[in-house]
């Protein structure tokens, strides 16, 4: 009884604290979402969605594209990470989170000064007498921004996950005859899975919310759903429904989307989202 | 094959210190831009001292990464061991999903939630103001808390219940074996949990960005700046934040490699 | 273990050494008018203006804010804010509380309209004197009661004279496929659409929705043409020369010309939106005593000066305009003379339901 009674005392406060700050904001926001400005219940705000759809198909594939380049720059990267010998290795991962300590925006903001038409690159080519080119606000400086800012995360995961394979396992394949390209599909990609899922849930949220990247980089020409929450919220209370509304269905793509990943690791893991 | 894997790395290295070097680099400009170079000068490191609205940030940013990181670390590490005592699997699971939200959920949708709750809040005791200091602590604690918490659990996971069982037995008050068994074995989880809540506290945009209202920190006012003119201050102080940490992580690394070293010898 | 832990406690420690250094700021001689004795030292005053809007002791100058502070013993917490409907919903939702604002007229008479202002007794503004006669009893505030002006400007069109060849006294240059690329344009949505509805010739206050979806139009079939939507990185953008052609505030043209000659201002021939920001004391107020001594020492005749110099933006204050020293005497931009002045339009207040009309197609515009 007693014991029952002193770890009651040690996760009551959390309890407490998530219940007050995790849980009953999110029902303030539906209950934002689900009224109008009057407090009237109304499916008004989600039919409104509409007006945006195309804020949300640009977050997604957006998203999906610079998930992917991490993934493909990240992948190979872990993989050399871990033949290095382990004091490179940690030198590396040192190397790899440094970044990660400067204020993101300031990395961000750097990229203006080497990508703009009077910027570094632009300048070294106008005096090789090739360009300039229109480097900067584009589509594709964004996701330029959200490879670079979210790369870390898909590195860490994956590198940490592959640091652990026991290598004697690839050469038990080699002995056996498999090609270093079996070896890679067959055995090193298989255990290194939960790596990658958790790395592409870690740059695939940041990056289908980001409100910052776009503005910057893009030349503020787009919106995606970070910047319209960021723009509604900021005009006042009048937006405040709708803006709830588009905040809601951004949860609802990054539960499916977590839902997917979950789905391809059938490591145990203590409580799933939801 | 050697040397591709390692000019790859080279070239990854690059890619992502590109910006820091610009970061530098500009930060010894005579001239007032970042764009444009002009001429070298420690200038703007003397011109820092001066500028008392990102002085006065970068102590509002340390005071929250401090005390968030202290707070979120003692109810964290309470919560971890009292959830790891529960019984039942389903009331674990729950509260492990709760625990997951903000880490999971996008930032925006934290910061916004977060930023509701505290204007109804204040709408309801009448404030004047209802975003401030205490209310950007708090957001910070609630992100933290999840990142404690998850890396004291596996060492809780590796410690053996029977251990404090037996200083139980052995006349221990519960307190007394929680702070003699429990708490010396997931040390090293509870010291994670609080670099890394210090970490992300100091680091953290979006969400202060929907919560500090007057209490501005660090990554707010360099955001307000982005949004005018920056000026080579805040490259200096940037820059001199990533030399400090980046000479930290090196000394540890070579304190961590020697101790290594010694140990093989004997 | 340990050493882990020495080593966070001497980073922590080397961080918060930053954070110890004191100021060194050198304070001026000023010759004050108004008298500044009170007995509120040590309270707060929190000032909301606009980015780049006061003098700030950068490259020598005044920096307005520590004088009075050193004057008068009150602290002032000082924001900034870039667009006044970012300021109005800072004030609607109630997260934070200010003392003292600088809005544009229309937003002055919205806030009147909707009993968001504290009236302000000029009787009790010594300095008020000093405010020019051209400036009081506008149509947001006609019997003076709850603003007093701090400044006034005009948009125009700033360019490059290296990179652009005519000059580009039309708003329709941002729709000109001459310059793609090359062109600026506002990001907040009463000042892009202005520009369009200068050029189609509709007044900027328009009732009608058919105008407002016709100036959206127009800035959807100019969005391929623009480099980006800006609203203060035009300084960086335009002093490097990144970009040629931008629509901005004539004050801050001279700020940039400083930094860059090869800058210069036209208005429109189609005509532009004239604005003037005043002082006003929001309901929210926490310091009105404070305020009112912020005020005063605002239109204190050296602060005034010092402000006008800093910021560029002509001054409704006597004091300023008529002294021969004032680095911007009888500037042509500033202060056109009656034949050159440009049509004008100031920006009226308009309906909720107008408003909220424009604001959703600015999204429609970013989204095209």
């Amino acid at each position: 009884m007693k014991k029952y009674f002193s770890s009651t005392i040690l996760r009551a406060p959390y309890i407490l604290w998530s219940a007050l700050f995790i849980i009953i904001p999110l029902i303030i926001m539906a209950y934002f979402a689900l009224t109008d400005a009057n407090g009237t219940f109304c499916l008004a705000n989600f039919s409104h969605l509409s007006r945006y759809k195309k804020a949300f198909m640009l977050s997604i594939i957006y998203a999906l594209i610079s998930t992917v380049i991490t993934l493909l720059i990240a992948y190979p990267l872990a993989y050399f990470m871990t033949k290095c010998k382990p004091g490179a290795q940690r030198m590396l991962m040192i190397l790899m989170m440094l970044p990660m300590w400067t204020n993101f925006l300031i990395r961000t903001y750097s990229w203006i000064t080497i990508l703009s038409n009077t910027g570094i690159i632009n300048t070294l080519l106008t005096k090789l007498g090739i360009g300039p080119f229109q480097l900067i606000n584009r589509p594709g400086t964004v996701i330029l921004g959200m490879v670079y800012d979210f790369l870390p995360y898909m590195i860490l995961p994956i590198y940490n996950v592959m640091s652990k394979i026991d290598f004697s396992l690839t050469e038990a394949a080699e002995d056996l005859g498999a090609n270093r390209m079996r070896v890679i599909t067959k055995v090193i990609f298989p255990l290194s899975l939960p790596g990658v899922v958790s790395g592409i849930t870690m740059v695939f949220v940041p990056s289908v919310s980001t409100f910052y990247i776009s503005q910057k980089l893009g030349g503020n020409k787009t919106m995606l759903i970070g910047d319209m929450i960021e723009y509604l919220f900021n005009l006042g209370p009048d937006y405040y429904n709708v803006a709830s509304a588009i905040s809601m269905v951004l949860m609802a793509i990054i539960l499916v989307s977590m839902f997917i990943m979950n789905r391809f690791t059938d490591e145990e893991s203590e409580g799933v989202v939801l | 094959m050697k040397i591709l894997s390692k000019l790859y790395m080279a070239l990854i290295i690059l890619f992502l210190y590109a910006p820091i070097a610009v970061m530098i680099f500009f930060s010894f400009n005579s001239g007032s831009s970042v764009w444009v170079f002009e001429g070298f000068s420690f200038d703007w490191y003397a011109e820092l001292v001066f500028n008392g609205e990102m002085l006065d940030a970068f102590k509002h940013t340390l005071i929250i990464a401090i005390l968030s990181a202290l707070i979120s670390t003692i109810l964290g590490t309470a919560a971890a061991v009292g959830i790891d005592m529960l019984k039942s699997k389903f009331a674990k699971s729950l509260v492990m999903s709760v625990t997951n939200i903000p880490m999971m959920n996008a930032d925006i949708v934290t910061g916004v939630s977060l930023m509701l709750l505290f204007i109804f809040f204040g709408k309801l005791l009448g404030l004047a103001e209802s975003l401030g200091f205490m209310t950007v602590l708090i957001a910070h604690i609630t992100f933290n808390l999840p990142y404690v918490i998850l890396s004291v659990m596996p060492k809780l996971k590796q410690t053996d219940p029977a251990l404090s069982q037996a200083a139980m037995d052995l006349g221990c008050t519960p307190l007394k074996s929680f702070f003699k068994v429990v708490l010396p074995s997931i040390s090293s989880g509870v010291f994670t949990g609080f670099i890394m809540a210090f970490t992300l506290s100091l680091d953290d945009f979006v969400i202060s960005y929907f919560t500090c209202g007057h209490y501005q920190t660090l990554p707010i006012v360099i955001y307000n700046m982005t949004k005018k003119t920056v000026t080579p201050d805040t490259y200096a102080l940037s820059t001199l934040i990533f030399i400090s940490v980046f000479t930290l992580l090196i000394l540890y690394n070579v304190t961590l490699s020697r101790s290594e070293k010694k140990r093989g010898m004997a | 273990m340990k050493k882990i832990f020495q080593i966070s406690i001497v980073f922590i420690l080397i961080l918060s050494l930053f954070s110890l250094c004191s100021c060194g700021y050198e304070y001026f001689d000023l010759e004050l008018d108004a008298d500044y004795t009170n007995n509120l030292q040590g309270t707060v005053l929190n000032v909301y203006n606009w980015g780049e809007y006061i003098s700030d002791g950068s490259e020598g100058t005044i920096d307005v804010n520590k004088e009075f502070e050193k004057i008068t013993g009150i602290k002032v917490n000082y924001s900034t804010f870039e667009s006044n409907e970012t300021m109005y919903s800072q004030l609607r939702t109630a997260g934070v509380s200010y003392d003292l604002i600088i809005p544009s007229d229309y937003m002055i008479d919205r806030m009147i309209s909707e009993e968001m202002l504290l009236p302000i007794d000029v009787n009790r503004i010594s300095n008020y004197k000093n405010v020019d006669e051209a400036y009081k009893n506008l149509y947001f505030d006609p019997e003076n009661k709850y603003s007093v002006p701090y400044n006034v400007g005009m948009v125009g069109i700033i360019y490059n004279t290296k990179m652009v060849d005519e000059i580009p006294d039309s708003w329709s240059v941002f729709w000109d496929s001459k310059y793609k690329n090359q062109t600026l344009m506002f990001s907040n949505p009463r000042d892009a659409f202005m520009t369009a509805q200068f050029l189609s010739g509709v007044s900027v206050n328009s009732t009608n929705k058919a105008d407002w979806d016709k100036a959206a139009d127009l800035l959807k079939s100019q969005k391929s043409n623009l480099q980006s939507y800006v609203m203060d990185e035009v300084y960086g953008k335009m002093e490097t020369g990144e970009a040629a052609i931008a629509p901005y505030y004539s004050g801050d043209y001279l700020t940039m010309y400083d930094v860059n000659p090869d800058l210069a201002f036209v208005y429109p021939k189609e005509g532009t939106n004239i604005f003037v920001d005043s002082v006003c004391i929001p309901k929210c107020c926490q310091n009105y005593e404070a305020a009112m001594l912020y005020i005063n020492f605002l239109l204190e005749p050296e602060i005034a000066l010092a402000n006008a110099e800093y910021i560029g933006y002509a001054s409704p204050n006597t004091a300023v305009i008529n002294n021969t020293d004032y680095c911007y005497y009888g500037n042509e931009i500033l202060y056109p003379k009656e034949e050159n002045m440009p049509k004008t339009e100031y920006y009226r207040n308009l309906s909720d339901d107008i408003r909220y009309y424009y604001e959703n197609l600015w999204i429609d515009v970013k989204l095209y």
